[in-house]
């Protein structure tokens, strides 16, 4: 079955703006899906119109085979949503939001303490259950709103920047939990800055720019199309200058680091067999730039010209 | 609609309601402390101190003349302001987005914060009645007629406030309408003299005044007197009801004030 789908959708501001001019998207049940793009692309507004946030001008959006418009409250019970921005009140208990959007969704109230204890113990935040939400600290804050998009069992699950601000330990937490739930059969669709994150957890991406989606497709096949990889090596011992690595491009990055420019159909062994020849051993390498992260530039700067 | 969506809307509905009770509980000192103190206050010096020297009014001791309008002076201005600031906090805090991605009617929603005001005009009303105890001795004309006019102007006034929160984009928004509409018209509205002691004119235009229709529906229920006709009066306030009932679920389904 299908999670979502949208069809032909259209937003414009009252100030003319055109967020979102057409977009088309598809999202199968029990995927991690990544949409991804540059700020004020349109991300948030299609995300906000899936969510009831905000109205749309024109366009169609099916939850689970629900239509939104004329099966809105069914659409709607599937739905869970992860905003970007802190949007509880910052004066009630953490245990009172939950139960509150518990009952929003026509979860009795005994069910719904019971359910928010669930969420709270799953996210750590059971000890901070009677604690006003503006005492949280911001990590816990991001999972006080995780907690309470799930509190209703939703099917499909939005997350709009989730990790936005969070520390390492907590942001690799929340990937595991993200993990978790998406095998336990939530669909989650994801939005993030932190492309290695997209990359870490999704099955499959889409871009989107300028109100419309540039590429929509598999993460392996998005990945694979990438011609070229950057790679910094650690050297042992210092050089001078760049070896001649034939068909590699190199470049000295300072005594110790040399970058290597790596062609999809170059072997990684025959560079470091002719790196040994010239008696240069490599203690570590990484990749200069996060591959996602490369492939999402390129798309963006080709969505750009096409749009000067 | 099936049975189902209407057990959810009924959870929903008493969970909003149940989160605006909390709300204005918990903040009991800025909430139903003030009201106490300030029509004690106007018992102590309009009814006692003031009021000794003026007189009957309309053929009542002054205290007991003046004790209905303050009551309902007290539902009015606790009704509106509850929903003003509840709604217009869910809106400045972004809350709102709780109720609007959930499978909430917005009839469900407004009836939800109308309630919840109501809740507070009754808790403040009954306070202040239990302290006019001290100073009157209340025997009411009718209860069924008091009941209903103190429901009435509830809602009524938690539906203005409502309206007013839906078009606030700052704090300056939600007290301009109480300070300079909601008081001059609740003090004009015959809370403190009977309209017959004004000149013609001001009679003529006092009737404008739809607090007016109120202050005297709710003292016929209590005292039995009344400046206007007590069935035009009903009429008024549940025309003014379905007027600002339907304007408010207008301002919902465009999405006013809050999906821009």
């Amino acid at each position: 079955m299908t999670a979502l789908i949208i069809e032909n959708l259209h937003k414009t501001y009252r100030n003319g703006f055109e967020a979102l001019k057409g977009i088309d998207l598809k999202v199968e049940q029990g995927d991690f899906f990544a949409l991804l793009g540059p700020n004020g692309a349109g991300k948030s507004t299609a995300i906000s119109i899936i969510a009831s946030l905000i109205n749309k001008t024109t366009g169609r959006v099916e939850i689970y085979g629900h239509d939104l418009d004329r099966e809105r409250d069914l659409a709607k019970r599937l739905i869970g949503l992860v905003p970007q921005e802190f949007n509880f009140n910052m004066w009630e208990p953490v245990e009172e939001i939950l139960v509150n959007q518990a009952g929003y969704y026509g979860i009795p109230r005994k069910l719904a303490f019971q359910r928010a204890g669930e969420a709270l113990k799953r996210l750590g935040l059971w000890e901070k259950r009677h604690t006003q939400a503006r005492w949280l600290s911001g990590g816990m804050k991001r999972r006080l709103m995780i907690a309470r998009a799930l509190v209703h069992r939703p099917r499909l699950l939005i997350l709009d920047e989730p990790t936005a601000g969070v520390d390492i330990e907590i942001r690799r937490s929340m990937w595991d939990f993200m993990r978790e739930i998406n095998r336990q059969g939530t669909t989650i669709i994801l939005t993030t800055h932190y492309l290695e994150e997209a990359e870490s957890l999704c099955r499959n991406i889409a871009i989107i720019d300028h109100g419309r989606i540039v590429e929509q497709t598999s993460m392996t096949r998005l990945l694979s199309q990438l011609h070229t990889e950057v790679f910094l090596l650690n050297m042992a011992a210092p050089i001078n200058r760049a070896p001649d690595l034939h068909d590699y491009r190199t470049t000295l990055v300072d005594s110790d680091t040399l970058e290597v420019e790596v062609d999809r159909e170059q072997s990684m062994n025959q560079l470091f067999r002719l790196l040994s020849a010239q008696g240069i051993e490599i203690v570590s390498m990484r990749n200069k730039q996060n591959r996602l992260e490369q492939m999402f530039v390129d798309l963006v700067d080709g969505s750009k010209e096409k749009h000067a | 609609m099936n049975q189902n969506s209407w057990q959810i809307y009924r959870i929903a509905f008493q969970t909003i309601v149940t989160k605006e009770i909390l709300r204005f509980m918990r903040i009991w000192v800025q909430t139903l402390l003030p009201p106490a103190i300030t029509t004690t206050l106007y018992f102590i010096i309009f009814g006692k101190l003031i009021g000794d020297r003026i007189g009957e009014m309309d053929g009542y001791r002054y205290i007991d003349f003046i004790v209905p309008g303050l009551i309902l002076m007290s539902v009015i201005q606790n009704s509106y302001a509850n929903v003003v600031s509840s709604f217009f906090g869910t809106k400045l805090q972004h809350y709102i987005e709780e109720l609007l991605i959930a499978p909430v009617p917005h009839w469900v929603v407004l009836g939800g914060y109308v309630v919840g005001g109501v809740a507070r005009g009754t808790m403040v009303g009954v306070l202040v009645t239990m302290i006019s105890l001290f100073f009157t001795d209340l025997a009411i004309n009718s209860y069924g007629l008091t009941l209903l006019v103190f429901v009435l102007t509830s809602v009524l006034f938690a539906l203005a406030g409502f309206i007013n929160a839906v078009y606030a984009k700052t704090f300056d928004d939600i007290s301009i309408v109480p300070t300079f509409v909601l008081t001059p018209l609740t003090y004009l509205g015959g809370v403190f003299y009977s309209i017959e002691l004004l000149p013609e004119f001001w009679q003529w235009l006092s009737l404008a005044n739809p607090v007016l229709y109120m202050v005297n529906t709710f003292r016929f229920g209590i005292l039995g007197i009344s400046d206007i006709d007590v069935v035009v009066a009903l009429v008024i306030i549940v025309g003014f009801i379905a007027i600002l009932t339907l304007y408010s679920l207008r301002l919902l389904s465009r999405g006013v004030g809050i999906k821009e």
